[in-house]
């Protein structure tokens, strides 16, 4: 930036660190995947939906959903894009995939990441499968990416 | 139901970078001009609604960083956290209490300012989805692949949409981006987030947009032009990604629909005249044809084709691949229509023009919607 640019401007930053309340259910959801490399999702006892990731209302039904159902690790793509834009929060290095997939044994699709950044060799239909992260840090990122199977 | 109407509009120009306003004089701009155009002063002002978002700004409550800009010190004012669409429909409802007879109603945004992908990222809640880095572009390029996979739409149907609202915008002083580019151009740029690349998407601009809107009685001493409201519909989709149909505006839909019938309106193609669509990537647009019920689900690509080489009345001001201070966009959407009904738009006006449709947006992917209809004299 110029002399003249920075002369007209006046540089900040807000830098607020957050303890939101995780709730019962994230927290259940995040703890399975870090501890266990489970993932689970929750049913609707009205419509019988399960839904991932969890979440405490139907929005469908208006309805309280509590019963924990564990999910495959698999599942199949049924959206993606590949990313080549840069940005400072990416998870991956670009060229990567953002997906919905369709866990095995869940109605709702899950948003996460496919570590392949070739969008020839993705397609609606393929199977993936979470690659669990060593460490985990309580993050929706303990499942560090999905892979092509 | 009672009469709500715009009586003037004001915009700036949109740019990459106003370095030389705050966004406080940027409002103040708009302001100062509408009172100048509509010959009144502040007092003539009851009460004013504005609509910007914190995040962008960098504070909280950062209406009250342009108050002195609208004149609202010591008078009735409030804020939408959001699409200046939704601040027209306070506005309105302002009016239609009958507490007031004229409302101020302004939107501004300075993507300048601030890095847009870390704002986009924080839409996203802080537990599933802000830590997979997604944004507005990741997003879009998402729906755009699933709407294209699903109903075998083309990346040169999509490249059309941004070729007719680019030329479109030659015609529109206060547009952003001012250059002709080719399908080849759209196809050829560079890939931002599969299929989408750089020409599919909107750039990030500066600028603000204020009108004024009073009742009846009001409406006919300040102008011989003023615009009607004649139908209002909003509606949100589900907040997760996964949660929600990616292929399909519903929600859009259904809030077409509700204005639809407010207004009367049984064949929009045919009774609408002209419409200013919240266009937030070039496929978006294609998605949006089917939502209004321009054409039938998956036949948005059709639609573009047959009417590419006609003087398609959507997006004359070019839209927001065009021009984009996102929270402003859906002001500037009502502005122009406004501005089409009073038969005030010169190089971008459509003939005879007597009914408009407005389209604002909230969130990603078409979360929230508002649809607005306006009738002319």
């Amino acid at each position: 930036m110029t002399d003249e640019i920075e002369k007209k401007v006046y540089r900040g930053r807000i830098k607020v660190p957050y303890k939101h309340t995780a709730g019962a259910y994230v927290e259940k959801f995040i703890t399975e995947i870090g501890k266990n490399n489970k993932i689970f999702g929750v049913k609707c006892p009205k419509c019988g939906e399960i839904s991932v990731p969890p979440k405490m209302i139907c929005f469908k039904c208006f309805e309280k959903m509590e019963e924990w159902v564990e999910l495959g690790n698999q599942g199949t793509i049924t959206g993606f894009t590949v990313v080549t834009h840069s940005t400072p929060v990416m998870p991956l290095e670009p060229p990567f995939a953002y997906a919905r997939i369709k866990l095995d044994g869940a109605d709702t699709d899950f948003v996460h990441i496919i570590n392949e950044g070739d969008p020839a060799k993705l397609e609606i239909g393929a199977k993936v499968e979470a690659v669990f992260k060593e460490k985990p840090r309580k993050r929706i990122l303990d499942i560090e990416y999905f892979k092509l199977i | 139901m009672d009469k709500v109407a715009i009586v003037g509009c004001a915009q700036t120009k949109y740019e990459e970078d106003k370095i030389d306003l705050t966004y406080s004089e940027l409002v103040f701009d708009v302001v100062k001009q509408l009172h100048n155009d509509l010959g009144i002063s502040n007092d003539d002002v009851g009460c004013v609604i504005t609509s910007s978002n914190d995040f962008n700004d960098g504070r909280t409550i950062a209406n009250m960083a342009i108050q002195d800009a609208v004149g609202s010190v010591r008078k009735s004012e409030s804020r939408v956290s959001g699409d200046g669409a939704f601040a027209f429909v306070y506005g309105a409802m302002r009016i239609l209490s009958g507490s007031y007879d004229t409302v101020l109603v302004v939107s501004h945004c300075k993507c300048s300012e601030v890095n847009q992908y870390l704002v986009n990222n924080s839409i996203f809640d802080p537990y599933y989805q802000r830590h997979l880095g997604l944004d507005q572009i990741s997003s879009a390029g998402l729906m755009a692949n699933m709407y294209m996979n699903k109903y075998g739409i083309t990346e040169e149907q999509a490249a059309k949409v941004a070729v007719k609202n680019r030329k479109y915008a030659l015609s529109n002083p206060y547009a952003h981006l001012q250059k002709e580019i080719s399908i080849d151009d759209v196809l050829n740029s560079k890939m931002m987030a599969h299929p989408l690349k750089e020409l599919d998407l909107p750039p990030f601009s500066d600028g603000a947009v204020a009108m004024l809107l009073t009742n009846e009685e009001k409406a006919k001493k300040l102008t011989d032009t003023p615009v009607w409201l004649k139908g209002y519909g909003s509606c949100t989709d589900a907040y997760y990604l996964g949660h929600r149909n990616m292929t399909d505006l519903i929600a859009l839909e259904l809030a077409a629909k509700t204005a639809y019938k407010m207004a009367g309106v049984t064949n929009p193609l045919k009774e609408v005249d002209v419409f200013e669509v919240y266009d937030a990537f070039s496929f978006h647009e294609l998605m949006i044809y089917e939502s209004l019920g321009l054409c039938d689900k998956g036949e948005g690509g059709k639609f573009i084709d047959e009417h590419f080489d006609s003087q398609l009345p959507i997006n004359k001001s070019g839209g927001v691949l065009s021009s984009n201070p996102t929270m402003a966009n859906g002001l500037i959407r009502v502005a122009e229509i406004a501005t089409q009904l009073m038969g005030k738009a010169d190089k971008r006006q459509v003939d005879g023009a007597k009914l408009g449709l407005a389209h604002g947006m909230n969130g990603i992917c078409s979360q929230g919607n508002c649809v607005l209809l306006f009738g002319g004299e």
